[in-house]
């Protein structure tokens, strides 16, 4: 083991020579990122003529990668399943892609693609994913995690209540995190590289210590106990470096120690949690500090730059978790959201767009296009027209960029947010999230019309005689049925919440996410993310309600199976008042809701719309809308209008999306469109500017 | 709000009309009012309108498609256009209202107004106050017309066009007639009155296979174009295709064109070479 430069924090806090050349500031003394970004990066206003393409050993890499793993998998599924160790962060010798590997190290397991267990979330889920993976468990771990060792889905099982049992089985709450990792928290892997884990250590220790005269209560005992468990994956994160031969106790010295710091403090996080949204968090303009002084000093080309972070996305492309088929089919594949959030503005007024931030989406003609890591842009119109026109041209080759409302996000939550998984954006380091999955306000409709009978088994799901049937041959009358509709909203949502606040006092006891709350301060905000599915089915069909006439069908036990719609009404999706109105009133329904329960953890209470990948699970166990969408027919993802029902443009279509209240929506909203290039425009040129501008215009707030 | 965008790498060439009036509030008068409403140019007969980018001008615009057509091209994609009775009334107001309303979105995409048909020159009254509403807003302006009532569209008018997407679709009086049951002769004359104003024209010419695709007939049609080749910006090649054949047969109209074929990507291309053998530009 190497003596660490800095392991005497407290008393020397230089970070030797790691930190020469940098602007001092408050960020030596306390971790603080953020302020050591803004005291040191270098906006790039410029165009994309810097970049260089790949070297000869990224495409060797790549290559070697194909043609050995990805192929491979692509054929059987899964590649490889370990069975006797249970995934930790130190729990794996060293593992590497090829001879060529060695430009950022660092695996999952001892080889690439073969999968871990992680079996503190519920065993169920690791044994049927191993079994679906052609292999057999180890009945040594599966005794140790059915018969000694509590999962967070068997704590889970314990405390659920009847109404929770009965809404998960009838599927009107679905995709719950109670039997897997709820993801959705994004360590600040950036603080190992700029202070290395001693300093980090010291600053978990000393705020241990700091309440250890404070007196017994159970908030205490919690305090005391996490940050021990913290503590304790610090130092597993060090014996990781030591796997690779390297000192992770000292700060990163160079770049592309900077980007292999950062790395592993992530990779710990990915060998121990299986969250379902594994996100990385805003990187550019602090990797950005360390390639700089790098080149300024001789020390490194714009070609070696650009192959460290080419080597650092293709590590990011092969994160893998064990999953079951089931789960597959929830998250439409077999996504992890290794999210990184790029670009947006500084609250000084200077844009975050570094030569990093080019480089990132260089990787994608490097690389060639891939999901992971999912690349999001804060997009403002005011950033350089440089970077705007190279994501617009970029987007068009690739179709991988994601893009998010830069002013949005930092007017709540700062410069130094990022997104976890597609839309939900925190402070990084500061904040996490209790993962919420969400709710099928769709279904909730048909519920209300029914009184809570179950539309497609028949059965009677809420308790019997709370909820009143609409009864009678006649049209539908809108007052009635939102009447109803908020009544039944309440039984919905209270039992949905409740349902969270068990998940994640559960995952908190059985699956605590020790390496990643390493990476966070010691006082955090927490958020409860609380979700809908269906916006726009419950929007056009309440709108039919309304402006057309609706008359419910009854199969013979009185049951409303189905709905005559005769006239036009409007749609929502085409900026069309009337329709989208109706949408931001359900959005702004069901939050209050929500706020009105108290939270585990006196967690924030916010919301998304956002199902982006599991439309089709949820559209399977819906019956049919009085808006015409069928029984059993995917959902629209997110906050998009119904499936064709935007007939007016994809601009008039974010318009309408961009009337739902952000605050009443503060985990994010999304909007999924499609567009062919040659729908952009005649020419490459004219494509790029046309998609500058469509983003322009979608992301402007309204002037009045 | 998130978005994320997936470029798929289908060709789309259809025009196809907006999908109703949502968001406009359709006008409710009286009949003698609404004829007095009519003749003063403050309603009009609207099939649909769309915010679209790339198809009807530069930028993202905001297409009015009027109702109502003089013409009744055999491979009309948009035959729900060609009657004025079929549209729905809107006062002025309403799109002033949504001028202003997307004033933002024309700015940051270089857009503007797009009004097209059906024919936007059947109803000049109104045309000429939306355009004349979208001038003092500062908003870019294009017309998209066959050119075969542009006798009606006075100095006044042109005035307020920024650009002119004008429809060429024979070069040859004889094909052009049974292409469109009209004359080609006053589409020449308009083309001619736009070069001397010099107004910004992009032609477009749709390649409809045994129609208009042959040689001839298109030297014919660059023969034309080129007399305002100081004003032609760009000539729009435009393969024909047969999406709007459930619009003829949910209108119970014979669709003469059933069943044919969109040209090959050679005879596309040969027709763009054509026009680009007179040294225009030729998407």
């Amino acid at each position: 083991m190497s003596t660490a430069t800095t392991d005497r924090p407290g008393t020397e806090r230089t970070g030797g020579d790691a930190w020469a050349g940098f602007a001092p500031g408050p960020w030596q003394d306390a971790i603080d990122v953020r302020d050591f970004i803004l005291r040191n990066y270098t906006p790039y206003e410029g165009d994309a003529s810097f970049l260089a393409g790949p070297t000869a050993k990224t495409l060797r890499v790549w290559d070697r990668l194909e043609r050995d793993y990805l192929s491979e998998e692509r054929r059987r599924r899964v590649y490889d399943v370990d069975t006797t160790i249970p995934a930790d962060i130190d729990a794996f010798g060293a593992g590497y892609i090829s001879e060529d590997d060695d430009v950022i190290v660092g695996l999952q397991t001892d080889v690439p693609l073969k999968r871990a267990m992680m079996p503190s979330g519920g065993w169920r889920m690791v044994e049927t994913a191993i079994k679906e993976a052609g292999k057999e468990p180890d009945p040594r771990i599966k005794e140790i995690f059915t018969r000694y060792r509590k999962t967070h889905n068997d704590g889970v099982f314990d405390i659920y209540t009847p109404r929770i049992r009965a809404a998960r089985s009838s599927h009107i709450i679905t995709g719950l995190p109670d039997a897997y990792g709820r993801g959705r928290i994004i360590g600040d892997y950036r603080r190992l590289a700029l202070y290395g884990a001693d300093f980090l250590i010291a600053e978990k220790k000393a705020a241990k210590d700091a309440v250890a005269d404070q007196g017994f209560s159970e908030h205490w005992a919690r305090y005391r106990e996490e940050h021990a468990e913290q503590i304790r994956a610090l130092g597993k994160l060090v014996t990781l470096g030591e796997i690779y031969g390297l000192d992770l106790r000292r700060p990163a010295a160079t770049a592309q120690e900077a980007v292999q710091w950062t790395y592993m403090a992530y990779l710990a996080s990915v060998k121990s949690q299986d969250g379902a949204a594994m996100s990385i968090g805003r990187l550019s303009a602090f990797l950005d500090v360390y390639i700089e002084r790098d080149l300024a000093a001789g020390t490194l080309t714009e070609s070696e730059a650009q192959e460290i972070i080419d080597a650092l996305v293709i590590k990011l492309r092969i994160v893998r978790f064990l999953r079951t088929i089931d789960y597959d089919q929830i998250f439409s594949g077999d996504p992890y959201w290794a999210t990184w959030s790029d670009a947006g503005f500084a609250e000084d007024g200077r844009p975050l767009v570094t030569k990093t931030s080019f480089r990132l989406l260089q990787t994608l003609r490097n690389l060639g296009p891939a999901p992971e890591p999912n690349i999001t842009v804060f997009w403002d119109p005011s950033l350089p027209a440089g970077y705007k026109e190279f994501c617009s041209a970029i987007s068009i080759e690739t179709s991988s960029i994601q893009y998010e409302s830069d002013s949005q996000i930092r007017d709540r939550w700062g410069d130094d947010a990022a997104i976890a998984c597609c839309v939900s954006p925190m402070r990084v380091g500061k904040q996490m999230q209790f993962f919420g999955a969400r709710v099928n306000a769709g279904k909730a409709l048909l519920y209300a019309i029914n009184g809570g009978r179950d539309e497609v088994t028949g059965k009677q799901v809420t308790e019997e005689g709370l909820h009143t049937p609409i009864t009678g041959d006649g049209p539908l009358d809108f007052d009635e049925v939102w009447q109803r509709y908020e009544e039944m909203l309440d039984w919905v949502v209270g039992t949905y919440v409740e349902a969270l606040n068990i998940i994640h006092y559960s995952h908190d006891r059985y699956a605590y996410e020790s390496i990643e709350m390493a990476l966070h301060d010691s006082e955090i905000v927490r958020t409860m993310g609380c979700g809908i599915a269906g916006l726009s089915i419950v929007a056009d069909s309440l709108s039919a309600i309304r402006y057309a006439k609706v008359t419910p069908v009854r199969d013979e036990t009185g049951l409303v199976v189905d709905y005559l719609t005769e006239g036009d009404f409007p749609r929502y999706g085409n900026d069309d008042d009337r329709a989208d109105d109706i949408a931001a009133t359900i959005v702004h329904t069901v939050m209050q809701k929500i706020a009105a329960i108290p939270m585990y953890r006196e967690a924030i209470p916010t919301q998304s719309v956002l199902t982006i990948t599991s439309n089709v699970v949820y559209g399977k166990a819906t019956g049919s809308f009085p808006s015409g969408h069928r029984a059993g027919t995917p959902f629209s993802p997110g906050a998009n209008p119904e499936n064709g029902a935007d007939t007016h443009g994809m601009v008039a279509s974010m318009l309408s999306v961009g009337k739902l209240d952000y605050h009443d929506a503060l985990d994010g909203i999304s909007l999924t469109n499609t567009i062919t290039p040659q729908g952009l425009g005649r020419t490459k040129d004219e494509q790029v500017t046309n998609l500058v501008g469509i983003l322009d215009a979608g992301f402007l707030r309204d002037e009045d | 709000m998130s978005t994320s965008i997936d470029l798929l790498g289908r060709p789309a060439e259809d025009r196809r009309t907006g999908a109703g009036i949502d968001g406009m509030a359709a006008a409710e008068l009286d009949r003698s009012d609404r004829l007095t409403a009519l003749r003063e140019g403050r309603l009009a007969s609207i099939h649909s309108w769309e915010l679209v980018t790339a198809v009807d001008g530069p930028g993202t615009r905001l297409t009015i498609f009027f109702a109502g057509c003089p013409l009744r091209c055999v491979y009309c994609h948009n035959p729900d256009t060609m009657e004025m009775r079929r549209g729905q009334d809107v006062e002025l107001e309403e799109i002033e209202r949504l001028l202003r309303r997307y004033r933002r979105v024309f700015r940051a995409t270089g857009g503007g107004i797009t009004l097209s048909g059906g024919e936007v020159l059947m109803q000049p009254a109104f045309a000429r106050n939306v355009l004349r509403a979208a001038k003092e807003l500062g908003i870019h302006t294009a017309i998209d017309t066959s050119g075969y009532l542009g006798a009606v569209a006075r100095e006044e008018f042109l005035a307020d066009v920024d650009l002119v997407l004008l429809d060429v679709k024979s070069g040859d009086e004889e094909t052009y007639r049974a292409l469109t049951g009209r004359d080609l002769q006053p589409t020449i004359d308009f083309g001619d009155r736009l070069a001397r104003t010099g107004t910004a024209i992009w032609v477009r010419f749709v390649v409809v296979p045994e129609w208009t695709d042959a040689a001839r007939n298109v030297e014919l049609v660059a023969d034309i174009v080129e007399r305002w080749r100081d004003v032609v910006e760009r000539v729009e090649v435009l393969p024909f295709h047969n999406m709007g054949q459930d619009k003829w047969d949910a209108l119970g109209m014979e669709y003469r064109l059933r069943d044919a074929q969109p040209p090959s990507a050679e005879t596309v291309e040969r027709v763009r070479a054509q026009f680009r053998a007179r040294g225009l530009t030729v998407h």
